[in-house]
């Protein structure tokens, strides 16, 4: 790991837990720290809806931002690295948009509405193979074009023309649903970390931390990937394995946090870079720890910006992630001669 | 190992394309081998199937028919990991490794044996501090690739394919893109690498210049006449190098003297040149050419053609309809020359 990486590690892991702590104490409701801290040390509040408020909404919601922040950034660091290519992400290839037509589908065959959070765990378990079924297809159409297109560029636009595609097929099923049906849809395509409810919590991390897992035991043919697949194919790597183990990790991140969180955009297209430019690095060994870390940082950072105005009520995530990302893209194109990465 | 033991070898070997039922097939019947502490250069004209041939016998691609044998075992009898450490490759694909050190990125090449995490332990570091050494960039360890120059890049290409510690190196054109110096200076370090390392090395190239300098052995790999292996200078005295450019044979010709393909002289005028010394008649002959000349030997000149008798590059006699002129540059040289009908 080296000096650097306990430093950015160690910094990292500091405002992870100031930010969870930022995330607890704060909300639209105004519940004074003390009764949070007691509350969250196993305590009696003044008032029991207080107590319910710090276990049923805040927790969940910071946890799930933790993770959905880790998968993101894990699932865009993946995509970039395997298809060669700085600027690809779930959202911008289309991935979501192909796990929110799953979950449509899904959804509306189905009658209901498109919110993870308001199913039973039958309902859930659907929703949320939906989703990695509509995520596969797309990142499946990906690869393939891929072996079509060789500018990485022009595969980034054939990404967008999908996920423009699924789109207009979201909006086709929306015509035919309720108007609950696409009040609800809306809602949840505004992205929102609070979609996991403490019930599905457990369930919710134990498939991110599967993706995650597959991450990180990938991390050596990724670094092998760095040099194009027909080198990686010298060192021994089995290409083909290791491409369907990204393509479900990616997938089943995607569609987990799509499913549950709606389509969340930018982290995964911006946190890689970020981390990129702190460590000064491509190497996997050091780039996918600090990936994490920093996705998760930057979504609890997102969640507290999304609660700030209180009582007044909640901003929709992706009002605030392009806000945090789109800069750092920008400030990576234009000085992409100047960035080793890129070179 | 010992030297000149054969690496690998294929014995009627057919390389090709299968696309599901349809097979393309490239070259059929190819008879080769390399041998270890031998630099072997691989010539041919574009579209003669030299990537297709690296490819097969980098195993990244199946041969169509014959037999491919790497260290005495049919190179499909070896498990992927097994390969990685017996063919290392240095390619032309664009990689994405600007932001990495030139130590992690040879580095890299270690990792057919390393573990799963591909943690490096002491031997992998002197392994890398020694092939960073034998290509000559190790005071560059800890700069990122990003800032290397391109005939560095492909040292620590090589370097990587170095550590992977496979008896046998394919190199896919590792001198295009690179200047006169570097294109030296890279075929230089491959032919000291192969016998000092003991490697068998095959690498194409469109360089003919250096490849006859420097290899040990060429490969001549043409449309027709498939391939043919020989040590170089074999190769050139019986002609062979005609051959490869065997569809523009009208335009340009293999100059046996020099070692280098030249247009073809249209040799409408004859001058009979008397020189003093051969590299004197080697420029004049140059400058002559350029106006359609043919140079005759005094042995060789009809009584009625012009005569040049050049004693220095300052000074030429041109004797011509019974006028003598005397020049005292090329210049001059070539304005009298030209004027001549």
């Amino acid at each position: 790991m080296g000096h650097k990486g306990f430093i950015y590690g160690g910094t990292l892991c500091a405002s992870i837990l100031a930010l969870i702590a930022a995330n607890l104490f704060l909300g639209s409701v105004d519940i004074p720290a003390q009764d949070v801290a007691r509350i969250l040390t196993g305590g009696e509040a003044e008032r029991e809806t207080w107590r319910y408020i710090v276990w049923e909404s805040r927790f969940p919601q910071c946890m799930t931002a933790l993770l959905c922040g880790a998968a993101l950034s894990a699932s865009g660091l993946m995509l970039q690295t395997v298809f060669n290519n700085p600027l690809a992400d779930s959202s911008i290839l289309g991935i979501s948009s192909g796990a929110s037509l799953g979950v449509a589908l899904v959804m509306l065959v189905g009658g209901g509405t498109i919110t993870a959070g308001a199913f039973t765990l039958s309902g859930f378990i659907t929703v949320i193979l939906g989703a990695f079924v509509g995520a596969a297809c797309v990142l499946g159409i990906i690869l393939f074009l891929s072996s079509l297109i060789k500018n990485a560029v022009m595969l980034l636009i054939a990404g967008i023309m999908i996920g423009y595609i699924a789109s207009s097929l979201i909006s086709l099923l929306n015509f035919f649903a309720t108007a609950e049906g696409v009040h609800s849809y809306t809602i949840w395509g505004l992205g929102n970390f609070g979609g996991v409810s403490l019930e599905q919590l457990p369930a919710f991390s134990a498939m991110i931390a599967a993706g995650l897992l597959i991450a990180v035991l990938l991390i050596k043919p990724l670094n092998a990937l760095l040099l194009g697949p027909r080198y990686a194919e010298n060192l021994g790597i089995n290409i083909r394995r290791v491409r369907n183990l990204l393509l479900a990790a990616t997938g089943l991140l995607t569609a987990v946090t799509t499913s549950f969180c709606g389509p969340v955009s930018f982290i995964g297209l911006a946190v890689p870079h970020i981390a990129r430019l702190m460590l000064g690095t491509s190497n996997h060994n050091l780039l996918m720890p600090v990936t994490l870390l920093a996705g998760s940082a930057i979504a609890l950072l997102c969640n507290v910006i999304c609660i700030l105005p209180g009582g007044a009520g909640v901003i929709p995530l992706n009002a605030v992630t392009p806000i945090l990302g789109a800069p750092v893209i920008i400030y990576v194109i234009v000085n992409q001669r100047k960035i080793q990465y890129f070179n | 190992m010992e030297q000149h033991a054969t690496i690998i070898e294929g014995k009627r070997l057919g390389i090709g394309y299968r696309n599901g039922k349809s097979i393309t097939t490239v070259h059929k019947g190819l008879d080769f081998r390399l041998r270890c502490g031998e630099l072997t250069c691989l010539l041919g004209a574009n579209g003669a199937g030299k990537s297709t041939l690296l490819r097969t016998l980098a195993a990244a691609q199946p041969p169509l028919d014959g037999e491919l044998t790497l260290l005495g075992k049919p190179i499909s009898g070896y498990s992927e990991r097994e390969r990685s450490r017996t063919i290392g490759v240095v390619l032309t694909d664009k990689t994405q490794t600007g932001g990495l050190t030139v130590y992690e990125l040879v580095a890299l090449g270690r990792q057919p044996h390393t573990g799963f995490f591909g943690r490096l332990h002491r031997t992998d570091k002197e392994i890398i501090e020694h092939a960073l050494h034998a290509v000559g960039i190790l005071n560059k360890a800890r700069r990122y690739m990003a800032e290397l120059s391109d005939g560095e890049r492909q040292k620590a290409m090589i370097a990587k394919a170095l550590v992977q510690e496979c008896p046998l190196i394919l190199l896919d054109e590792p001198t295009a893109f690179l200047d006169v110096v570097s294109r030296i200076e890279i075929m230089t370090l491959l032919h000291r690498l192969a016998a000092e390392e003991k490697k068998a090395i095959l690498l194409s190239t469109h360089d003919i210049e250096q490849a006859l300098v420097l290899s040990d052995r060429l490969w001549l790999l043409t449309r027709s006449n498939g391939l043919e292996c020989g040590v170089t200078e074999d190769l050139i005295l019986s002609n062979r190098m005609d051959t490869l450019f065997e569809t523009q044979a009208e335009q340009i010709r293999f100059d046996l003297m020099h070692g280098v393909f030249s247009p073809t002289v249209e040799g409408r005028k004859s001058i009979c040149l008397k020189a003093e010394d051969e590299v004197l008649r080697h420029w004049i002959q140059n400058a002559l050419n350029r106006q359609n000349y043919f140079c005759l030997p005094p042995s060789a000149a009809q009584p009625q053609c012009p005569v040049l008798e050049a004693a220095s590059p300052r000074n030429f006699t041109l004797t011509a309809n019974g006028q003598t002129r005397t020049c005292h540059s090329f210049d001059e040289l070539l304005q009298e020359t030209a004027s001549l009908p």
